[in-house]
């Protein structure tokens, strides 16, 4: 493996160069210890939020931990990494997604949105996330990125919900804060804004 | 009063960082060069470290280094040490840390480490630990002697190690319901004159309870960043205080509190978990040091349940006496805390919301903190109050019952007025008006007549109403405020309050605003950054911002509007006396051509130097509002003060909830169908902001009421709830879909703003109504138990034994 780091090497490129920050070269030297004999595919272009973006993927690595390490897309939370909390809801193709329970070697042929994509070319907030703010819908917002993110699948299926089947669109995303009420009136407020 | 911004709805300025994901929590920075570290945490209930060898972790590539306890100051047991020297006493307790190139090498060299243990005998249940014989969590005793009173829940506990042991006799007497005799407490206090209190009460109820310790649920897990730099301490925190975090962090890291910069505009959730500085970030912070690399420890969602703390369990008894009109004469209770490894405990605050809430003439708690090899514990929303709450509605209820009166009634009776002593010191309130919320949640809910309706039934579903009070105290005093104004006029309000969520940094700047009249637009929030130069703060907890810091921006900014009058007086003569403000300019009251803008007003403070611009403050501000101070004179009008406002005893904060609920005796489900909720949390600062607590207490009250808990394994001690699922926080489908929600809206005299807090009483609310509709529903059936799980139920609809031995705790 052309990537396999010693120490001293590591430091030393920490020392004496800019190259791409401790993190990522740390990502690189695990995948490599982590990467089967057979060769894998290992430069992937992906279609985020509208934009083509080649990513040098492990093959074990989950679609969250990609998007925010590899790409900066912080914006999805991960609370959980087991599929149970929906705070790194995802889009793909316009269906809301668990990116901490997707592998990214998965997700080459989606088009992957992220809450960082709903803005306009503008930045104009999105109906689900002026809707979001208009009903103050989070409160500590470490899980409003997932639930902006079903709400926004909900959306594009479904212009016109009533308040229950926003319920059941939103129920794989926990609030601890218990702010659910305030997410359906901001779902609700979204689909009146888009009407 | 009609206020210009306070109450009113308006966009807290951090939301939209939230729905954009702009919005940065700590693992969301990753600067240049930042290296990860990791925890290995105990695999044992209970132990000692023999020894570790970390020879093999640190030849891997891309690690960068181990910290242990010897890299650490001292700890003393039973407080919860950093990392673990010699003594284990829980399951994923922290005994080491490794710092690799990426978070998969840190956690890859985990397994690399070997430690080798000692195993030693442990408890997860405080009355088997009380049981003579029973196994101690400590080698040096089961039961902690506290040597401090918890003013501040979330003060630190301090004490040491004492033995207490029942008579096995005693403990069957407690699990049966009945006074344990001739037995020992750690502690305990008495108002009133208890037995002739019960000697005029017509109904006396004798029950024992259990409530279940619950784990916080977080939704960031606390994860730490630091960084240092020439000696001080850049530290990216998950916090839900700012300020007040400041000097207990710089004592775990050794430096003054001016060589520590706090970083935390975000944090995803707390709830009292995060309320002052926790163990995990002296790790952080030394390792950081350590390596001079900025370093962040990751602690993922399994961990955050071993180490984010957690509400204790309660095991007790408590007899009521109640005359026939109704009111409350005697109330006595035993309450044994599960304190986990650290002795943590809620007993007194739990007995404080029964001396609230129904103002007994007499009173007695008697308990005990037992030390277990659980989850260390801590604040948890309304610590104390909302698991009593949960405990005694359906036991006031059987009494109201037995009295022929209605449940609403009965409550209104005995609810507290301004006027009421409360407390073990029987000291006064603030303000109260519970009656005037009963009253309101009565109209809103049609209480008088539905109470009165008999009970639908259809096939196995059966309906119950309930009725809940919470009370949290909900206000102090005594801390700064400061803002300022630019030569330009624009308005700086700086707040060394936490952003939990609540948004009570915000609303509680708007009392400044609303002091200075000034344009909401022209004002800028400065916070979440030691160095944007914030004030001291109350911890953001036990409901308390919004008395306590309107009240600080209140008086900063009456300093800054004095200030602005004295210049204007120097200009346009007269005195202070002789000036208003309005449309952010000073001028004469009898002439208001002769006056002068804010910005030119605070062109001028900046000239004459001293107090007007900061060079000098009153002597009486805490030492970090001082450095704030220094750290913005010369640039503008300052207005700095400290609360001295009057404060009569407790600030209360009051909620009544009512809901109907629907049984399914075959699945054991209940069903929330209604909810209704009204606080008498003083004026309405910010409605938006009231109904997301409301609403969110409500939440957090179906929780406690039906799922969550913490559950032990009893062969091992491992820990069942390691998952959102198994200890489960109710999500969208738990929960109406509407629940509605209102204020008093009466202004509290010890605040001029008029508010006091709201966040943990609407949780106690919620969760005693939840109780009080169960048993209703069961006809008046107690389970005695939260969380009223669904086996529980279906148990008792087929008339089976309940699988749980009588007040077992940490179990299923």
């Amino acid at each position: 493996m052309s990537l396999q780091l010693t120490r001293r090497r590591f430091i030393k490129g920490v020392i004496f160069s800019s190259a791409a920050a401790a993190s990522g070269a740390g990502v690189y030297l695990a995948s490599a210890q982590s990467r089967p004999n057979a060769a894998v595919e290992r430069l992937l272009s992906l279609n985020i939020n509208g934009r083509s973006r080649l990513v040098d993927v492990a093959p074990t690595e989950t679609l969250a931990f990609t998007l925010r390490n590899k790409l900066g897309l912080t914006g999805l939370k991960v609370a959980c990494n087991r599929g149970e909390c929906g705070a790194c809801t995802v889009l793909l193709d316009d269906v809301a997604n668990y990116s901490c329970s997707v592998l990214t070697h998965t997700v080459k042929q989606y088009n992957i949105s992220t809450v960082e994509g709903l803005r306009a070319a503008d930045g104009t907030l999105s109906a689900v996330q002026q809707g979001f703010i208009e009903e103050l819908s989070p409160q500590c917002g470490f899980c409003t990125p997932g639930q902006v993110m079903s709400a926004t699948a909900l959306l594009r299926a479904n212009p016109s919900p009533t308040r229950e089947e926003a319920r059941q669109a939103l129920a794989g995303n926990l609030c601890r804060c218990g702010a659910y009420d305030h997410y359906l009136n901001g779902v609700m407020r979204a689909s009146e804004l888009l009407s | 009063m009609t206020f210009m911004h306070l109450g009113k709805d308006f966009t807290p300025p951090d939301v939209e960082g939230k729905v954009t994901g702009d919005a940065k929590y700590v693992e969301d920075f990753q600067p240049e060069g930042l290296v990860y570290a990791r925890l290995l945490t105990s695999p044992l209930p209970s132990g000692s470290i023999r020894s570790i060898d970390v020879s093999a972790a640190l030849r891997m590539d891309g690690v960068l280094g181990v910290i242990t306890a010897d890299d650490l100051p001292p700890s003393n047991a039973p407080a919860n040490p950093m990392l673990a020297s010699s003594d284990i006493t829980y399951v994923g307790q922290p005994i080491l840390a490794v710092a690799a190139i990426s978070d998969a090498i840190a956690e890859n060299a985990l397994d690399a480490v070997h430690v080798e243990y000692e195993y030693r005998a442990f408890v997860t249940d405080p009355l088997e630990s009380l049981t003579e014989g029973g196994p101690n969590a400590y080698p040096d005793g089961n039961v902690l002697q506290q040597t401090n009173t918890l003013e501040d829940e979330n003060a630190t506990i301090r004490g040491g190690f004492g033995t207490i042991k029942w008579p096995a006799s005693e403990i069957e007497r407690l699990r049966n319901g009945e006074e344990p005799q001739n037995v020992d407490f750690a502690d305990g206090w008495t108002y009133g004159e208890l037995d002739a209190a019960f000697a005029e009460s017509d109904i006396i109820v004798e029950e024992s309870f259990v409530t279940a310790g619950t784990p916080h649920h977080c939704m960031e897990p606390r994860s730490a960043m630091a960084n240092w730099e020439n000696g001080k301490c850049y530290f990216y925190a998950s916090t839900q205080s700012q300020s007040a975090v400041d000097e207990g962090l710089a004592s775990m890291l050794g430096i003054e509190p001016e060589n520590l910069c706090i970083i935390s505009e975000y944090t995803g959730g707390g709830f009292g978990s995060k309320g002052s500085s926790y163990p995990i970030m002296g790790v952080c912070g030394h390792f950081a040091r350590l390596l001079n690399r900025p370093l962040q420890l990751r602690i993922t969602r399994e961990e955050e349940y071993y180490i984010g703390v957690g509400r204790p369990g309660m095991q007790g008894w408590v007899k009521t006496g109640v005359r026939t009109d109704g009111t409350v004469a005697a109330i006595d209770v035993i309450i044994i805390s599960d304190g986990g490894p650290t002795g943590r405990n809620s007993a007194s605050s739990s007995a404080q919301h029964l001396s609230v809430v129904y103002t007994p003439s007499a009173m007695r708690l008697r308990n005990i903190p037992v030390f277990t090899n659980t989850a260390p514990r801590g604040a948890q929303r309304g610590p104390g109050q909302n698991e009593m709450s949960a405990a005694i509605a359906p036991i006031m209820d059987k009494s109201a019952r037995q009295l022929g009166m209605d449940r609403a009634e009965f409550r209104k009776i005995n609810a507290p007025h301004s006027e009421s002593p409360v407390y073990e010191t029987q000291g006064p309130l603030t303000s109260a008006f519970l009656a005037e919320a009963i009253d309101m949640a009565s109209t809103m809910f049609n209480w008088t007549e539905r109470e009165t309706q008999t009970r639908s039934r259809n096939g196995n579903k059966v309906r119950g109403l309930g009725i809940g009070l919470g009370y949290h105290s909900a206000g102090g005093s005594g801390y700064d405020g400061l803002v300022r104004i630019d030569p330009t006029g624009k308005i700086f309000l700086h707040s060394g309050v936490g952003n939990l969520g609540t948004y009570s940094y915000a609303d509680t700047t708007r009392a400044a605003a609303e002091v200075l009249q000034c344009n909401w637009d022209n004002c800028e929030i400065l916070r979440g950054n030691t160095e944007q130069n914030l004030p001291h703060s109350s911890v953001q907890g036990g409901s308390n911002t919004i008395f306590t810091h309107t009240r600080t921006s209140w008086v900063a900014a009456e300093d800054a509007v004095n200030k602005l009058k004295e210049i204007a007086a120097m200009e346009f003569g007269g005195s202070v006396a002789d000036y208003s403000i309005a449309d952010e300019r000073v001028f004469r009251t009898d002439d208001s051509s002769k006056g002068m803008s804010y910005g030119q007003a605070a062109t001028k403070a900046v000239e004459l130097g001293g107090k007007y611009n900061g060079e000098e403050y009153p002597d009486d501000i805490h030492p970090i509002t001082q450095r704030a101070v220094q750290g913005i004179a010369g640039s503008g009008l300052i207005g700095v003060a400290k609360d001295n406002l009057p404060k009569r005893g407790i600030a209360p904060g009051l909620t009544v909830g009512m809901t109907e609920i629907e049984i399914d005796l075959e699945t054991g489900k209940f069903e929330v169908l209604d909810y209704v909720a009204v606080s008498d949390c003083g004026t309405v600062i910010h409605p938006q902001g009231l109904s997301q607590q409301i609403n969110g207490g409500a939440v957090w009250g179906i929780g406690m009421a039906a799922t969550e808990r913490h559950v032990y394994d009893p062969q091992n001690g491992l820990p069942a709830n390691i998952g959102f699922y198994q200890a489960k926080l109710p999500t969208f489908l738990d929960v109406p879909a509407t629940m509605q929600n209102a204020g008093v809206d009466i202004a509290d005299p010890y605040n001029p703003a008029g508010g006091r807090g709201v966040g943990e009483p609407s949780q106690g609310c919620a969760v005693a109504a939840l109780t009080s509709a169960i048993s209703d529903a069961l006809d008046g059936h107690l389970f005695n138990r939260v969380p009223v799980t669904a086996d529980m139920i279906v148990n008792y609809s087929v008339e089976n034994e309940q699988e749980a031995k009588m007040l077992a705790l940490n179990t299923f």
